[in-house]
C-alpha cells in the first residue's frame, strides 16, 4: 500500500469528551502515526467552522483519508461523509471513532483509562483508514408511503402533513376513536380553543384525504426489510383479528404518554375530593355554571404541583406542561365562578415563554401561590370533623405552617411513559432513563431514532404539551419526505466482493446467501463465485464461510478488521 | 503459537485489566453498547469494540488473531434473533463461536477467551453486566496461568 495523508480530528465535545478523555494527549499520541499527515484537536468538530477547517485541510493537504474521533457514528458519520464529498474526498475514505458513548462517558470513573483508550481506538481508525478505497453508494427505489403509529394530536397532524406532501399514509391507532388525550379536552391554553373540536377538525381533515388509510382497534405486530422499504404487519383487532401487511419507506411513532398515577395515601389520593390534574380537568371541562364535586358546590381548592415529578428514585424529570395546565384550569374555574378560592402550592412554577401570561393572569383573577419547601410537601388530611384540610409551610411569608381547608385537592400530576412493550419489542427504539423514547440528539437529529427510517414524535419522546407535539410531528413529516420524496435512497456500497483469483468456486457463499446475490460464472476458464452489489445487503454472512478466505466484505475487510485489532493493543489501556 | 511469543503475550496481558475485544453489531448491539456509555454505566475501558454490520460475518480467524495480538478474551455482542439481514443469524453465529473455540485450543489458548451474548438496540446493562462478568472469569484464566 502506498503511503496515505490522512486527516485526524479529534474533538472535545464540548466536555463531553474532553472532561474525561485528555484530547491533547491523544493528538500527541497519534499526531506522528505513519500516513497521518493533519491532526488536530476541536472543539465541537461537528460545527460549521470545524467542517470548514476540514474542508480547507483536505483541499490544502490533498488529504485521501479521513478520521473523527467524536461521537457515536450513529450521530455524525453522514455528517462528517459530508464533509468529505464536499473537499472532493470521496465519503467510503472516511472513518468515524467513537470516543464518546464508547469511552468518555463509559469512564467517566477513569479519564487515565479513558485516554489511553481513547489514543487505542484513533489508531485503529487510522489503520482501517490506511486500507480504504473509494467506493461508490448503491441507489434503490423507496416506497413513498409512511405509517403513523397513534392518532392523536401530533399522529393526526403527522398524517395530514404526510398527505399533503405527497405520500401514502397507514394510520394505525390502537383505541377505537382517533384523537388520543387531546380529544377528551375541553378548552386548552394558549388560544383557548376547545381539544374535541380540534381533533373533530383534523379527523375531518383525514377523511378528506383519500391517500390516508386509517386502521382504529390496531397495532403494529412486526417490522421487516430496511430503510426505504420496510414491510409493515397490522393486527385489526376485530373477530376475528385480521393482520394486514403493508409496505412503507417510513414509520413515525407518535403513541403518547400515560399520566403519573399517584399511589393511595400518596398526597391523601384516594380520600374523597383529591383528584389528579386529568381528573380535575375532566370535571372543570364538564362543567357548566358553578363548579360542584359530588353535588356539593367549589369554595375552596388547593393544587399541589409536582406530584410524581421531579423526585429522586421516581420521575426526576419535569413534565412541564403541568403547571401551564393547572395555571390555565384555575383560570377555567375562575371564569365559570370568581368567588372560588384558589390556592397553589408549587416548588416551583415553569410557566415557561408566553405561558408566564397565564401565570400573571391567574394571580390577577385572586389565585394565591405558596412555595413549599423541597424537603416537606404539603400534607393532605381529613381532619376530626371530616373536613378536607392540606398543611403546608410557606416559604415566602417566613416558612410558617398554614392549614387551608379546601373542598377539592389537585394534585398536578406529569406524563410518565406509556406502556407499550409490544410495540417496543417490535421497533427495538431505545428509551432514555426516564423511560421515553430516544432521539439521535435532541438538538441536531431531534425526531430521528437509531434505526434508519423509524421517527419520533409527540409526548412518547418525553413530556410535551399540545403545540409542541404537533411542532415533533411536523418535524418527523419533514424527515420522512426528506427520506422519501426523493423516491431513492443511496444505500452503503459495503457489500460483498470476491477475489475471482483466490476462488475455487466450491458453492458455499452461494448457500449462506439468502437473498440470491451470489451466482457462478467463468472468468479466464475458470468457474468462480461472483456478488452482485445492488442485490447483496452487506451482511457478510459469507464471509467466514468462504475456505479460501476470497470473500471480502468491503469498509470491513479482513487486512482492516487485522490491521485495527493489531493498532488496538498498541497502546496499553487499563 | 511458539513459547516465545506465548511468553509475549502473558507479558502484555500482565498488570493490567483484562482486556476485551467486543465485535458489535452496526445496528444492534452497537446502540445497545452506546446507550450504556449515555447512560453512564461503568466497565473497564479495557473493552474495545469493533462494529460490523453482522454478527454472521465475524471471522474465526480474527478472533485467534486478537487473542494472539494480546487481548484476554474477544466478547461477541450478538444480533441474536433480531438480525434485520439473516434469519438464522443466531445459528451461523453459534457455529462462528464453535470454530473459534476449536481455533483457540488447537492454538493452545482456553476456549473460555471467547463468548457470546444476545445484546439489543437498548440492552445496556446486559452488556455492561456481561463483559464485567466476562472480565472476571478472564482475571481468573490469568491468575491460573491459563493461555
Amino acid at each position: 500500500m502506498s503511503e496515505r495523508r490522512i486527516g485526524v480530528y479529534i474533538c472535545h465535545c464540548g466536555g463531553n469528551i474532553s472532561d474525561y478523555v485528555d484530547v491533547d494527549q491523544v493528538l500527541a499520541a497519534v499526531r506522528d502515526e505513519p500516513d497521518v499527515a493533519v491532526a488536530r484537536t476541536a472543539m465541537f468538530a461537528c460545527s460549521d467552522a470545524t467542517q470548514q477547517e476540514m474542508v480547507q485541510d483536505i483541499e490544502d493537504h490533498h488529504l485521501d483519508g479521513l478520521v473523527v474521533a467524536s461521537c457515536s457514528p450513529k450521530l455524525h458519520m453522514f455528517t462528517f461523509r459530508g464533509v468529505a464529498k464536499r473537499a472532493g474526498l470521496n465519503p467510503y475514505e472516511y472513518t468515524q471513532v467513537n470516543i464518546r458513548e464508547q469511552d468518555s462517558w463509559a469512564h467517566t470513573d477513569d479519564p487515565v483509562g479513558a485516554t489511553h483508550k481513547a489514543i487505542s481506538l484513533v489508531r485503529a481508525g487510522i489503520a482501517r483508514t490506511r486500507l480504504t478505497t473509494p467506493l461508490e453508494p448503491v441507489v434503490v427505489e423507496t416506497t413513498p408511503k409512511a405509517m403513523v403509529i397513534g392518532a392523536g394530536i401530533a399522529g393526526l397532524r403527522a398524517a395530514i402533513g404526510l398527505a399533503d406532501i405527497g405520500l401514502g399514509v397507514f394510520l394505525v391507532e390502537r383505541d377505537e376513536q382517533l384523537g388520543g388525550w387531546v380529544g377528551r379536552f375541553g378548552e386548552m391554553y394558549p388560544h383557548q380553543r376547545n381539544g374535541q373540536e380540534l381533533i373533530a377538525t383534523l379527523v375531518e381533515e383525514v377523511r378528506k384525504r383519500p391517500s390516508i388509510t386509517v386502521f382504529t382497534n390496531a397495532e403494529l405486530m412486526a417490522k421487516s426489510g430496511s430503510f426505504g422499504n420496510y414491510l409493515a404487519a397490522v393486527r385489526v383487532n376485530t373477530n376475528p383479528p385480521n393482520l394486514i401487511q403493508v409496505e412503507v419507506g417510513s414509520i413515525i411513532v407518535a403513541t403518547g404518554f400515560d399520566t403519573y398515577q399517584p399511589e393511595v395515601g400518596e398526597y391523601g389520593y384516594g380520600i374523597e375530593g383529591v383528584l389528579t390534574l386529568p381528573e380535575f380537568k375532566a370535571l372543570v371541562d364538564g362543567t357548566r355554571g358553578s363548579l360542584t364535586y359530588h353535588g356539593k358546590p367549589v369554595h375552596t381548592i388547593a393544587y399541589v404541583y409536582c406530584v410524581g415529578s421531579r423526585q429522586p428514585g421516581g420521575n426526576e424529570y419535569c413534565s412541564r406542561f403541568c403547571c401551564a395546565a393547572t395555571v390555565h384550569a384555575s383560570l377555567e374555574v375562575a371564569a365559570l365562578d370568581k368567588t372560588v378560592h384558589q390556592y397553589h402550592l408549587y416548588r416551583d412554577i415553569r410557566t415557561y415563554g408566553k405561558y408566564e401570561l397565564l401565570y400573571t393572569e391567574s394571580r390577577k383573577k385572586g389565585s394565591v401561590y405558596m412555595k413549599f419547601p423541597d424537603d416537606t410537601p404539603p400534607a393532605v388530611a381529613r381532619d376530626g370533623a371530616g373536613r378536607l384540610t392540606v398543611t403546608t409551610r410557606d416559604t415566602l411569608t417566613g416558612g410558617e405552617e398554614l392549614t387551608i381547608p379546601a373542598d377539592l385537592v389537585v394534585l398536578v400530576t406529569g406524563m410518565v411513559p406509556r406502556q407499550n412493550d409490544e410495540l417496543m419489542n417490535v421497533l427495538k427504539l431505545p428509551v432514555g432513563r426516564d423511560g421515553f423514547f430516544n432521539e439521535i440528539h435532541p438538538k441536531l437529529r431531534p425526531v430521528e431514532t437509531v434505526v434508519d427510517g423509524v421517527l419520533i414524535a409527540g409526548a412518547c419522546q418525553g413530556p410535551k404539551n399540545s403545540a409542541e407535539s404537533v411542532a415533533s410531528g411536523l418535524a418527523a413529516v419533514t424527515q420522512s419526505a426528506a427520506i422519501l420524496k426523493k423516491g431513492v435512497a443511496e444505500l452503503d456500497p459495503l457489500v460483498a466482493a470476491v477475489d475471482a483469483d483466490a476462488c475455487t468456486w466450491c458453492g458455499k457463499c452461494l448457500e449462506a446467501c439468502p437473498y440470491a446475490a451470489v451466482e457462478q460464472i467463468t472468468v479466464d476458464g475458470r468457474e468462480v463465485a461472483a456478488i452482485s452489489a445492488t442485490t447483496c445487503k452487506g451482511c457478510g454472512g459469507c464471509v467466514p464461510v468462504c475456505p479460501e478466505d476470497a470473500i471480502d466484505l468491503r469498509g470491513y475487510t479482513d487486512a482492516q478488521i487485522r490491521a485495527m485489532i493489531d493498532s488496538l493493543v498498541e497502546e496499553p489501556v487499563a | 503459537m511458539s513459547a516465545v511469543a506465548a511468553a509475549e503475550v502473558h507479558e502484555k496481558r500482565a498488570g493490567s485489566a483484562p482486556r476485551i475485544l467486543v465485535f458489535s453489531t452496526n445496528n444492534i448491539s452497537d446502540p445497545g453498547i452506546d446507550l450504556a456509555g449515555s447512560q453512564h454505566m461503568h466497565y473497564s475501558p479495557g473493552v474495545e469494540v469493533i462494529s460490523l454490520p453482522c454478527t454472521s460475518g465475524i471471522k474465526p480467524a480474527w478472533i485467534l488473531h486478537a487473542i494472539e495480538q494480546g487481548f484476554d478474551g474477544v466478547f461477541i455482542a450478538a444480533d441474536g434473533d433480531e438480525c434485520a439481514y439473516l434469519p438464522d443469524c443466531s445459528k451461523r453465529a453459534s457455529r462462528i463461536v464453535g470454530e473459534a473455540q476449536a481455533l483457540l485450543q488447537q492454538h493452545g489458548h482456553d476456549p473460555q477467551r471467547v463468548k457470546m451474548a444476545a445484546i439489543c438496540s437498548v440492552c445496556a446493562e446486559p452488556f455492561t453486566k456481561h463483559v464485567q462478568q466476562f472480565s472476571a472469569t478472564l482475571a481468573g484464566l490469568r491468575s491460573s496461568g491459563v493461555q
